[in-house]
């Protein structure tokens, strides 16, 4: 992926809002994510959370008083829907900032200062791409069993960053070629600086396209943690909800459907909606891509 | 790692790969030639990987709370026995010595390591690591094989109509379909593929599906296995075939766009060749030629990422019985699953870059 400048009077920012809004998809899929958004966010505002366990009413069919049904409990699947969204959004933003604050300052000094010092954090990102993250994942999530949403995101964001590493790193090692860099050297700014300051803007547009990714990936990776038990049982959740609904052979009944449904749809929403924007603006800073 | 320090002149630069083998092999004693020949280079620093990725295991398993005994026991007090008594019998049943020193337990592996003897299991009394390994990788192995396999070639010739055909109707609805499914993670897809085709459309009956084998069939080369076996193996290779194929068919529209774009397609148009043979002697093999790391490596990744699929699915692979391994603190056989797990993208990743030294020369510089 080619290195685009920003346009410098639209500034970093305005780069990547005409990036999205510039094709139909881009529209839709941020149309998309901030109604997930704001369903998940302000929804809980705006509903009683008030959810009691009813054993007569398990796995009640849809109804004007339980819009989506009830689960195995007799719990309302639409209160729990509006509940369960901040989580997995904000440990996937949480984790995902991890992952990239991880991989620009690492591929960024292996890129920059080259040597013996990229020698070696190239080899232990070749070690942590070399174990499949999903299994790393699962040691390490059992090792901090009765963990935190930020100690989750923290977990993810540590097994993820390797692949991003790599890309900036190659980026950088085109960059600091350039005359600009070069300007900055003959200036005597400082490696920090001229890295953090000439060097890794140019790649801004770059970096918060695998930011969202990195969303997309880190959501996926809270849910199947929650689908394989791996995580403490605690608020409403989506992950927990598909892995409840699962668990209790919701997809042999009917009418306990959209206790497993409904989170899956919330969740694919989300994902879809990001990917859809993050292709809009992929295209927009390279032009090369618009073809195909 | 790789610092032979007689290298007489300074390595080139890779554009931007750290593997860089110094081919300045003739002026180097044979020794150092072979020591820092391509190949050899290649395969020493995968040894290290993994003797670095099992030594990593061994003490992430141990640093995890709690160790088999511990679990064993917390089980039996559910069933309402002391908590002395407990750690007693499972202390005698299983084969696990929560007093022997760390080191010990460390050389005792590292040597198994190096005879290639992962030990024996510790929940699972009289059978060794290797046994419980190859009883349940090759379901794995197969159904995630045959799914890659099946996706990687439908994703490469889709992919390709999708390029030739761009912008018409059919590359707009393929390229939604393909970003929706490259978007979802494999385990909702299974999940889609159980409540849509088993409980709305009645295709098939989810809980029959279970499993490998049905009950009372046994493993041989019969047809009754073998078809039984595709039967159950069935769902998750069309999970695996939707999860892989996504991507695919992305990446290969890019790629083959790309060659079309070129100069040579447009000369061998201009000499009048035929456009079947354009298409599959010109534009698909140059288009397929950058997608061969990809293609190799993603067979190293499969066991992984059957995980999620095997345990909705209740697929019995390997996925399942490294499950167990974490859940009951099984550290021999977790260290086996997770060595060979790492050497299967070892490997792979050795196949490309071995593979492409061949096709493309310039990379071993």
């Amino acid at each position: 992926m080619a290195v685009t400048t920003a346009a410098p009077a639209a500034g970093v920012w305005g780069t990547i809002w005409q990036g999205v809004t510039r094709s139909a998809s881009g529209v839709i899929g941020l149309c998309l994510v901030l109604s997930v958004l704001v369903f998940a966010f302000v929804g809980p505002y705006l509903i009683d959370p008030h959810n009691p366990t009813d054993t007569t009413a398990i796995w009640g069919p849809i109804s004007s008083e339980h819009w989506l049904g009830t689960n195995h409990e007799g719990k309302d699947t639409f209160v729990q829907l509006v509940l369960g969204g901040r989580e997995p959004i904000w440990v996937g933003t949480a984790a995902a900032f991890i992952t990239v604050a991880i991989a620009v300052v690492l591929g960024g000094i292996a890129g920059y200062v080259r040597g013996r010092v990229d020698h070696v954090l190239l080899q232990i990102t070749d070690i942590t791409m070399t174990v499949p993250f999903i299994v790393l994942m699962l040691v390490v999530a059992s090792f901090y069993r009765t963990s935190s949403p930020l100690m989750v995101s923290f977990i993810i964001g540590l097994v993820t960053w390797p692949f991003l590493m790599r890309s900036i790193r190659a980026q950088v090692l085109t960059l600091k070629e350039r005359e600009f860099v070069e300007a900055a050297r003959l200036q005597d700014l400082g490696t920090v600086r001229i890295l953090f300051v000439e060097v890794l803007p140019n790649m801004a547009g770059y970096i918060f396209v695998n930011f969202i990714i990195a969303i997309t990936n880190a959501v996926y990776a809270v849910v199947g943690m929650y689908l394989l038990g791996l995580l403490p049982s605690t608020a409403d959740n989506w992950g927990l909800m598909i892995q409840q609904a699962w668990d209790n052979n919701a997809f042999l009944l009917p009418s306990a459907a959209p206790f497993l449904i409904a989170p899956m749809v919330m969740i694919m929403l989300f994902q879809v909606g990001l990917v859809t924007m993050t292709r809009s603006l992929e295209q927009a800073l390279d032009p090369r891509l618009r073809d195909r | 790692m790789a610092t032979d320090t007689a290298a007489p002149t300074p390595p080139p630069d890779a554009g931007g790969d750290a593997t860089t083998a110094r081919d300045d092999g003739a002026r180097l004693p044979p020794l150092r030639r072979i020591w820092s020949n391509y190949v050899f280079v290649k395969v020493r620093k995968a040894l290290v990987v993994v003797f670095v990725v099992a030594n990593v295991t061994f003490f992430l398993g141990r640093a995890m709370p709690g160790d088999p005994i511990d679990v064993m026991a917390g089980r039996l007090t559910q069933g309402g026995m002391s908590m002395e008594e407990a750690r007693a019998i499972a202390a005698n049943s299983l084969a696990y010595d929560p007093d022997a020193p760390l080191w010990s337990q460390w050389w005792e592996f590292v040597t198994g390591l190096v005879t290639l003897d992962m030990g024996n299991t510790i929940n699972r009394p009289g059978q060794s690591v290797a046994e419980a390994i190859t009883a349940y990788l090759p379901w794995t192995m197969f159904s995630i094989g045959i799914g890659t396999l099946l996706a990687i070639t439908t994703g490469l010739a889709l992919g390709m109509v999708m390029a030739y055909w761009r912008n018409r109707v059919l590359d707009h609805v393929l390229s939604v379909v393909a970003s929706v499914l490259g978007a979802t993670p494999n385990y909702l897809i299974a999940m889609l593929l159980v409540v849509g085709g088993g409980m709305y459309l009645g295709w098939f009956d989810p809980v029959e599906l279970r499993g490998t084998l049905s009950p009372g069939v046994r493993p041989g080369f019969t047809a009754e296995f073998l078809g039984d076996a595709l039967y159950h193996a069935a769902l998750p290779i069309f999970t695996y075939v939707l999860a892989i194929i996504g991507t695919w068919m992305l990446v290969m529209k890019a790629s083959t766009t790309e060659v079309l774009g070129e100069d040579y397609v447009t000369v061998a148009r201009a000499r009048g060749l035929r456009d079947h043979r354009i298409a599959f002697s010109y534009v698909g093999r140059n288009a397929v030629l950058p997608l061969v790391a990809q293609i190799a490596i993603s067979f190293g990744t499969l066991v992984g990422g059957a995980i999620f699929v095997e345990q909705v699915l209740v697929y019995k692979g390997v996925g399942g019985l490294l499950l167990d391994a974490v859940n009951y603190r099984d550290y021999p056989l977790l260290q086996g699953l997770l060595i060979i797990i790492t050497s299967c993208v070892v490997l792979a990743n050795l196949v490309a870059d071995l593979l492409y030294s061949r096709i493309d020369p310039r990379v071993r510089t």
